[in-house]
């Protein structure tokens, strides 16, 4: 990135457009805007090398999350709570059956 | 959801997987995650007679899910909750480098760099305070529409885009202190 020191407005994330596109940029990311709005914030963009950066990062660290995997394996299920499990499931089947016959 | 018997075992195997990832991220300790995970699946073969409208059942198994969290949060200690304003998620890109996460399309192939990545995000969505946690983890991790979202945390849909979009800008912040530091 290269602007550094010579756009204190957007440094220092004060310019007013960028503000108000700031706080829209989720519902503008997840497509949750009207058009206009979105093309606005489209406009300003384009010419806001901040913004840009911004964006990039905040849609960057949302795709983080999506590929989010646990690093870990739960317990297997043991025999004891297997055998609830399936309990448990005979019993809502039965339930199920009942009310859709009634 | 399918009422038949053959049904059972791949519902254990993918409800345990899908519930494990939620309370892995909302319960503080290992432990708890897992007696959780356990809480919620015996509850949702318990009663998923009960269930409404299939097409939702993910967002029916988390709602169960964050019952149980909440349950198991009043009896351990947890950080108070605080509230983030818009100007302290302020970028201040005099300071911050670019943010190198790859985006979809350059997932990295070193497992090394995938597993950093992974284990920063998780480190940055454990720290969010619970409002935003919450709504991260529904909607971009699990992938929930902000309506599911919505039912399920009992507050409006706008309310969900708030605590997102504040969660998002926080963990984007945390990221790019991260790369900062490295
Ligand atoms: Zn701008």
């Amino acid at each position: 990135m290269s602007h550094q020191g010579n756009e204190p407005e957007h440094l220092s994330g004060k310019d007013p457009l960028c503000l108000e596109i700031f706080a829209r940029l989720s519902e503008y990311l997840d497509g949750e805007l009207a058009a206009e709005d979105c093309a606005g914030i489209e406009a300003h963009i384009a010419d806001c090398a901040p913004c840009v950066e911004f964006v990039k990062q905040l849609r960057a660290s949302i795709e983080a999350s999506h590929r989010f995997k646990v690093p870990a394996e739960p317990a297997p299920v043991d025999a004891a709570l297997r055998g609830k499990l399936s309990q448990a499931w005979s019993e809502a089947l039965a339930r199920k059956k009942a009310a859709g016959q009634g | 959801m399918a009422g038949d018997a053959s049904a059972f075992e791949p519902f254990v195997e993918s409800f345990q997987a899908k519930i494990f990832q939620y309370t892995w991220l909302t319960c503080g300790q290992r432990e708890d995650a897992e007696e959780v995970a356990q809480e919620t699946l015996l509850k949702v073969f318990e009663s998923f007679d009960q269930l409404r409208e299939p097409e939702h059942v993910r967002a029916w198994v988390f709602r169960i899910a964050k019952n149980y969290c909440l349950m198991k949060r009043r009896r351990s200690v947890y950080a108070p909750e605080r509230e983030y304003s818009l100007d302290e998620l302020l970028p201040s890109f005099d300071g911050e480098r670019s943010l190198q996460v790859p985006d979809g399309s350059e997932v990295p192939e070193d497992a090394l760099l995938r597993g950093e990545l992974n284990a920063r995000i998780e480190a940055a969505i454990r720290e969010l305070p619970e409002i935003y946690r919450s709504a991260v983890l529904l909607r971009d991790v699990e992938e929930l529409s902000t309506l599911e979202t919505a039912g399920i945390l009992n507050v409006s849909e706008d309310v969900v885009k708030q605590r997102l979009h504040r969660g998002r800008l926080a963990l984007r912040k945390a990221l790019a202190a991260y790369v900062e530091a490295a």
